[in-house]
C-alpha cells in the first residue's frame, strides 16, 4: 500500500490503514450497492416490459374491442372490459368519498387538541391497525359482518326511495355498496396518516395567530388550518383513491362480479382487479392474453393516479419549507 | 354607539348573548368525535367475530391436518402455513439484501445521484402497485417460463411487494445515525464499506429491522399475488421424502379465500380460524416490531 507518510509496522496494533482486501471489498460493496439500487429501477421497467409484452398479442387481435366491449364471454371469443372499468372507478370514488369524509375528520380529531395525548395514540393506533389486517380476512368479513348488517337499510331504501337511480334495485348478496363500504375501510388508515402528516407540518404560528384574531377552535381549523394544508389533504386522497383502484380481495369476494354497468349502489358489478383474481387462475393462452391487456389497462390507471399523488405530495413539502 | 362627549360611568358589558358560531363549535367537536368511534368500530368487529368465530374451532388439530375435501369433517391448515412461511421466506430472502444493498446506495453512496432519485421514485411507484400486478409480473415472468404453478412463483410476487418497503424503511433508518459518529470512523481511515458496515448498518438495524417485519407482515396476509401464481395445494410441500417446489402451493391467504365462498360449514369455520391465525401473525410482528424497532440512539 502506498500512504503519503510512513507508518511503524505494528503487527500487534488495530490501528492500520486499509489494506488492499480492505480497498477491494470496498469496490465490491459500492458495485453492489450500484447493483442493488439498479435492480428497483430495472423492476419497474421489467414489470411493464413483461406484462406489455405478454398483452400484445392480445392488443393486435382485439383492439379497442376490448376496452370498449361490455361482453366477457370466453366461449364466443368476447372480451369487453368497459363494465370492469366502469366497475373500478366507481367503486373506488365512493369509498373515497367515505373514506375521505372520515379519514380527515379523524386527522383533524387527532391532530387538533381535541384529545389528550395518551388518548390520541390509542385512536392512532386502531386506525395504524386497520392497515395491518389483510384484505382477505377484510372480505370474510365484510360477506358475514357487512353484508347482512346493511341489508335491512338498503331493502328500505330500495322500496322507498326506489325511483332514484343510486339504490334502484335491492341487495341480494354482493354488491356495489358492501364493496365500498369495505374498501373505504382499507384505505381510512393511508388517509388518514398522509393527512395527519400535513396537518402537523403546518408551523403553530399560524395557528397561534388565528387565535390571536379571535377565532373559535373550530374556525382556526377549518379556515386557517385545512387550507394551508390543503394540497397535503388533497394528495392524501389521490394517494387513498390509488390503493383503492387496485385492492383486488375485498372486491372479488364482495362486488359480485357481474359485468353490467350501472349506476345502482345495490347490484353486483365488476373490477379490473376481481376480474383478474376471478379469470387467471382457469385462463386458456387466448384468454390470457387479454387479462394481460387487462392488467396493463390497470396499470396504466393506478401509476397515473400515484405518479399525480406523489407529485402532490413533493409540491405539499415544497410549499411548507 | 357610546357618546364619547360623556365621561364613562360604567364598563360596556362583556358578557355577550349565546353566538351561532360557539354552538357551530359544539356541534362539529361532537361529530369529530362521532367519526373517530364509528372509524373504531369496524376493527373491533372484526377482532370480535375472528375471536368468537375463529377462536371456537381453534385447537391443535388445524395446525398438523390437511385441508379437509367437500363433507369431510375435522382436518385443518398445517399445509398452508407451511406454504406460506416457504414462500415469505423466498420473497424475503430476495428483497431484503436487494432492498438494504439499494438503501445504502440511496442513504449513503449517492443520496442525490440522477440513479438514486429515479430509483426512489421507482420505489414509491412500487408501494403504490396494487398487489395483484405483482401477481401478473410473476405469473409472466415464473409461471409462463416453467409451466407450472410453484413457490418459487409466488414468492417472486411477494418479493416484488416486499422490496419498496425494505428500500423506503432502510433509507429512512440510515439516515438517522448521526453523522458525527460516520465523520469519525472516516477520520480514522475506514473505507466506505467499513463506516457502513461498522458503523451505519448496525447503529441503524434496529428500526432496518422494522421495516423488513413489516415487509414480512404485509407479505404473509397477501392473497391477491398468490392466487395464481402459488394456487393452491390440498397436500404438504414436504411430501414423500421430496420438497415438492416446483408444485402449487398452499398458503393461508388462499385457503381463507377459497373456504369463505364454501358452503360447508366445516371449512367455513376452519377460514375464521385461519384469519384468527394470520392475524395473530400480523399484528404480531407489527407489535414486535414497534417495541423493538424504536431506534435508541
Amino acid at each position: 500500500m502506498n500512504t503519503p507518510f510512513d507508518i511503524p509496522e505494528n503487527p500487534d496494533s488495530a490501528c492500520r490503514p486499509p489494506s488492499a482486501k480492505d480497498f477491494l471489498v470496498d469496490r465490491i460493496f459500492r458495485a453492489l450497492a450500484r447493483i442493488g439500487v439498479a435492480l428497483i429501477l430495472a423492476l419497474v421497467f421489467a414489470l411493464i416490459f413483461e406484462v406489455g409484452r405478454k398483452a400484445l398479442p392480445g392488443m393486435e387481435k382485439h383492439g379497442f374491442d376490448v376496452l370498449f366491449g361490455t361482453v366477457w364471454d370466453v366461449n364466443q371469443g368476447k372480451y369487453g372490459i368497459l363494465p370492469a372499468i366502469w366497475g373500478t372507478l366507481y367503486s373506488a370514488f365512493i369509498a373515497l368519498l367515505i373514506a375521505g369524509f372520515f379519514g380527515v375528520s379523524m386527522a383533524i380529531f387527532l391532530t387538533q387538541d381535541f384529545l389528550p395525548a395518551k388518548l390520541a395514540a390509542v385512536f392512532r393506533t386502531i386506525v395504524e391497525l386497520l392497515a395491518a389486517i389483510p384484505s382477505v380476512v377484510y372480505g370474510l368479513w365484510g360477506i358475514y359482518v357487512v353484508i347482512p348488517a346493511i341489508r335491512p337499510l338498503t331493502a328500505w331504501l330500495n322500496s322507498e326511495l326506489g325511483w332514484i337511480p343510486f339504490f334502484g334495485t335491492s341487495l341480494s348478496g354482493p354488491g356495489l355498496l358492501p364493496a365500498a363500504l369495505v374498501l373505504a375501510i382499507m384505505i381510512l388508515p393511508t388517509v388518514a396518516a398522509v393527512s395527519q402528516d400535513a396537518l402537523t407540518s403546518v408551523p403553530m404560528k399560524t395557528k397561534q395567530a388565528a387565535y390571536g384574531l379571535g377565532t373559535t377552535h373550530w374556525e382556526a381549523i377549518l379556515k386557517v388550518m385545512v387550507p394551508s394544508a390543503a394540497t397535503g389533504i388533497f394528495g392524501s386522497l389521490v394517494l387513498g383513491l390509488g390503493r383503492a383502484l387496485g385492492e383486488t380481495m375485498a372486491l372479488a369476494m364482495l362486488v359480485g362480479n357481474a359485468n353490467t354497468i350501472t349506476v345502482s349502489l345495490f347490484a353486483p358489478a365488476n373490477t379490473l382487479a376481481a376480474l383478474l383474481a376471478l379469470n387467471f387462475p382457469e385462463a386458456g393462452p387466448t384468454e390470457v392474453e387479454v387479462l394481460m391487456y387487462a392488467a396493463l389497462v390497470l396499470m396504466f390507471i393506478t401509476l397515473l393516479v400515484n405518479v399525480l399523488g406523489s407529485l402532490l405530495m413533493l409540491y405539499a413539502q415544497r410549499g411548507n419549507k | 354607539m357610546t357618546d364619547l362627549s360623556q365621561p364613562a360611568t360604567a364598563l360596556p358589558s362583556l358578557q355577550r348573548r349565546f353566538e351561532g358560531r360557539a354552538l357551530r363549535s359544539i356541534i362539529l367537536t361532537s361529530l369529530a368525535w362521532f367519526t373517530a368511534i364509528v372509524a373504531s368500530v369496524p376493527l373491533l368487529s372484526v377482532l370480535y367475530m375472528l375471536i368468537t368465530k375463529g377462536g371456537a374451532r381453534l385447537n391443535l388439530e388445524v395446525f398438523t391436518e390437511l385441508p379437509p375435501t367437500g363433507f369431510e369433517m375435522g382436518g385443518g391448515f398445517g399445509n398452508a402455513m407451511a406454504g406460506t412461511f416457504v414462500m415469505v421466506g423466498i420473497a424475503a430472502a430476495i428483497a431484503v439484501p436487494v432492498g438494504i444493498l439499494a438503501a445504502v446506495f440511496l442513504a449513503e453512496l449517492g443520496p442525490d445521484s440522477k440513479l438514486a432519485n429515479a430509483s426512489r421514485f421507482a420505489a414509491k411507484m412500487l408501494t403504490g402497485l396494487p398487489s395483484i400486478l405483482a401477481g401478473v409480473f410473476a405469473y409472466a415472468l415464473v409461471v409462463m417460463t416453467t409451466g407450472t404453478y410453484s413457490a418459487p412463483a409466488g414468492g417472486v410476487a411477494l418479493a416484488v411487494l416486499m422490496l419498496p418497503i425494505v428500500v423506503l424503511t432502510a433509507e429512512e433508518a440510515m439516515k438517522m445515525v448521526p453523522k458525527i459518529m460516520k465523520d469519525a470512523a472516516y477520520g480514522m481511515g475506514c473505507t466506505r464499506a467499513q463506516v457502513i458496515m461498522k458503523i451505519v448498518l448496525p447503529t441503524g438495524l434496529p428500526a432496518i429491522l422494522t421495516g423488513v417485519m413489516l415487509a414480512v407482515a404485509r407479505a404473509a396476509g397477501e392473497t391477491a399475488p398468490l392466487l395464481f401464481t402459488a394456487l393452491f395445494s390440498n397436500y404438504w410441500i414436504y411430501h414423500d421424502g421430496s420438497l415438492a417446489v416446483m408444485n402449487p402451493t398452499a398458503s393461508l391467504a388462499v385457503l381463507i379465500y377459497n373456504f369463505s365462498g364454501m358452503p360447508f360449514d366445516n371449512q367455513l369455520e376452519l377460514a375464521w380460524a385461519a384469519s384468527l391465525v394470520l392475524v395473530m401473525i400480523v399484528l404480531l410482528v407489527n407489535i414486535v416490531s414497534r417495541i423493538f424497532g424504536k431506534p435508541k440512539y
